[in-house]
């Protein structure tokens, strides 16, 4: 059996790549090492039940895998923890039929021109690889425009003042904010910040065929029992109703099979546990910016620049509890953001020189409350106090809270590779991260930070606390040396020169002519935006090239 | 009747949950919630067919819709193996020691409960806390549980009646009824 392409990885990148090429009348076959609990199993085309509000189900029990016992990866700081210093789950995003789509709240936004040329813009950072990035804002327009449509976002034109041009309208108004960020948007803006309703990946009315959002507050980490969030179901039931794609769920692909400059298929084993082999014309690979890299060298295949240039965003966390209630178990899990950080202004050019940078640059700032009660118990001490605390409810109830997704700059120490002594359920070296922020993401932070703590004081804060991850250690398990996010990029990045990068200004792996990789591995720089709508753009372009036809639409 | 635990390690898990959660005035601590349930149901999950590990959906009947939360998903083959053996432990077999042996949550518990001893529950509120602090990570774990045996889904074991979650205030699971704009916005 010899199909156009093979995709592994049904994420949003994944599941872009699959729409664009069955639209071309392309035979895919997708392959996803997580169970399926997104698709109906009767008909793959339309969303199943599985999903719930459920606590346990998703944030204690691995719902959405991956399993840290079956697909352990290993954490260190730097070769000076020995082999790894710690084993388990890692910035984990889901391993799943969906991908990160299934669990993230939906936030969507673009990257502005300047993201894509950093080192035009701003120039070199010591330690660091900022490059520009092959493909410019202006050419990747039309594809964002085309994925915003595809999935579903909903957002306000000219509500933020930084954001890039758009070709058009977002297909849907925001939806409706949550109670916090009435309070939380005035007290940014007093203090000169400019707030705005995030453009998120959640319907605010019905929109192709499925249901507005009805706001029942399990939202980030959880997946949508009524598919009001977009990503990828849309692309992924759109995909399956071509009847030109298969879907392997439970199936790791071990090996992309080569012969000189192509791909000719992939090794891997299904449920079954047995080991086989499909030949492809072309092998997309959408395994995120961890498992893609460890696939390649799994494979023996790309670059010795595979795998470095790992980011995360490096969140400065702000918190405080207000004397009153918030409610945001009600609604999204964030309505509103604000960019300032990642526009550099006169007192960030001061911290910079003062931390002896040429720049700093911080992220997209989310408005934020605490929902989920088993969350809440944990982090109160055990005890006749327990009670009265969670009736009194200062870290949910009470809370709100900023996290700035700060700028990562691409340091070539910051790595994913194999490790060498731990394996998978499978028998396969896991992923190792080697990560620790720079010089620059500690300055950032520490300028951002105190402003932000200023917002929640403008709000009536009763108190408030600054953290940041990865951690200082200051707070115990909720301040960590590892990086919590799971903005994961860049460890294939792009670029026209085979020296300096993994893949081209396509997405294809240098010295491969079939093989695509289309997540955010191939992220230049992370920018301070999540990813996911970039990386969705960037799948679409590269899968239109790769299919002959260039519009997206 | 435990479906796990022995009726002595089930008294002496009713005193532990006691001390780490008790009851505040007409809120109801730990035991009244049915957390110790909640953990005997967890060690003994493959009791049940389905395995009481991941409630169904979508939504639980609460608030509308059928109530398909009782409808445990099945697990796949990979999902079994990992929870037989966080459950159960490694046992010496080489499909589940690929990383190395496996305590699982059955022997820890069997363990930690005995080390408590039987007389745990009968203990002042003081002596019992000493014993509580002089196995931190037995503690830990009985009490992340125990947490996730009152504010978690009624479905597994603890949280009856949706009893802590009226406690503060909390909805719980909202779907297919969801909150409206106005609760959203509103004070």
């Amino acid at each position: 059996m010899s199909v156009d392409a093979v995709i592994v990885g049904s994420g949003p990148g994944g599941s872009t790549a699959a729409d664009v090429l069955t639209r071309a009348g392309w035979s895919v076959v997708i392959f996803e090492k997580g169970r399926n609990h997104l698709l109906d199993p009767a008909d793959l085309s339309r969303p199943s039940d599985d999903y719930s509000n459920d606590e346990i189900k998703f944030l204690d029990r691995h719902f959405l895998g991956p399993d840290p016992f079956l697909e352990p990866r290993t954490f260190r700081r730097g070769p000076g923890d020995g082999e790894h210093s710690f084993v388990g789950g890692v910035n984990s995003i889901p391993s799943t039929v969906g991908g990160g789509g299934t669990h993230a709240d939906g936030k969507t936004p673009r990257f502005r021109e300047e993201d894509f040329a950093m080192r035009s813009t701003y120039g070199p950072q010591p330690g660091a690889e900022v490059e520009d990035w092959p493909v410019t804002y202006d050419e990747l327009e039309p594809f964002y425009a085309h994925v915003e449509r595809a999935i579903g976002v909903a957002g306000t034109e000219g509500a933020n003042p930084f954001a890039a041009w758009r070709s058009g309208p977002y297909p849907m108004p925001s939806g409706v904010p949550m109670y916090g960020a009435t309070l939380s948007v005035p007290a940014a803006e007093k203090l000169g910040f400019h707030p705005y309703a995030a453009p998120t990946a959640a319907n605010s009315v019905p929109y192709d065929g499925r249901p507005a959002c009805n706001n029942c507050g399990f939202c980030a980490y959880l997946g949508c029992p009524i598919h009001a969030k977009g990503d990828p179901v849309a692309l992924l039931t759109r995909t399956m109703a071509t009847g030109l794609a298969e879907l392997r769920p439970e199936t790791f692909v071990s090996r992309i099979r080569t012969d000189g400059r192509r791909a000719t298929g992939v090794d891997f084993i299904g449920p079954d546990g047995v080991e086989r082999s499909m030949d492809a014309r072309n092998v997309i690979v959408a395994g995120g910016a961890i498992e893609t890299p460890r696939l390649l060298l799994l494979s023996g295949l790309g670059n010795p620049l595979v795998g470095r240039h790992l980011m995360v965003h490096y969140q400065t966390i702000v918190v405080g509890t207000m004397p009153f209630a918030l409610h945001s178990e009600r609604g999204r899990a964030v309505t509103h953001v604000h960019d300032d950080p990642m526009i550099p202004d006169d007192a960030a050019r001061a911290a910079a020189r003062e931390a002896g940078l040429p720049w700093l640059r911080g992220g997209m700032v989310e408005h934020g409350g605490a929902s989920l009660p088993v969350r809440e118990a944990k982090i109160y001490p055990w005890g006749d106090r327990h009670g009265p605390m969670m009736a009194d409810s200062p870290m949910r109830n009470r809370l709100w809270a900023f996290i700035m997704q700060g700028e990562d700059l691409p340091y070539a120490t910051n790595t994913v590779d194999l490790d060498p002594s731990v394996r998978d359920v499978r028998g396969f070296p896991v992923a190792r991260i080697t990560y620790q922020g720079g010089r620059h993401e500690l300055a950032a932070s520490a300028h951002h930070g105190p402003r932000l703590e200023a917002v929640l004081t403008e709000m009536g804060a009763e108190w408030t606390l600054r953290t940041s991850s990865p951690g200082t250690g200051k707070y115990g398990p909720l301040d960590t040396e590892m990086p919590e996010s799971r903005h994961v990029m860049g460890t294939t990045r792009m670029g026209a020169d085979p020296a300096t990068s993994v893949v081209d200004p396509w997405c294809r792996v240098h010295g491969l002519d079939n093989v695509v990789v289309a997540d955010s591995s191939v992220f230049v720089t992370s920018s301070g935006y999540g990813p996911t709508l970039t990386l969705v753009a960037l799948a679409a372009r590269a899968a239109s090239a790769l299919a002959g036809r260039p519009d997206p639409a | 009747m435990p479906v796990w635990l022995t009726e002595p390690e089930y008294r002496t898990l009713v005193a532990v949950c006691d001390r780490l959660i008790p009851a505040d005035g007409d809120r109801p601590g730990a035991v009244a919630a049915g957390a110790p349930d909640y953990i005997d149901t967890l060690l003994g999950a493959f009791a049940f067919d389905p395995p009481r590990i991941w409630a169904g959906g979508p939504t639980s009947g609460r608030h509308g819709g059928p109530a398909r939360f009782g409808a445990f998903l099945p697990l796949g083959a990979l999902d079994e193996l990992a929870w037989r053996t966080r459950i159960e432990g490694s046992l010496g077999r080489p499909e589940r020691e690929f990383n190395g042996p496996v305590v699982g949550l059955q022997e820890r518990y069997r363990a930690g409960l005995a080390e408590l001893g039987g007389g745990f529950g009968d203990r002042d509120r003081r002596a019992q806390a000493v014993a509580l602090r002089r196995d931190p990570a037995f503690t830990a774990l009985v009490f992340a549980h125990t947490c996730e045996g009152m504010y978690g889904a009624p479905e597994y074991g603890g949280n009856r009646d949706g009893s802590a979650w009226a406690a503060i205030g909390f909805a719980g699971d909202v779907q297919p009824r969801g909150f409206t704009d106005a609760e959203v916005s509103g004070p």
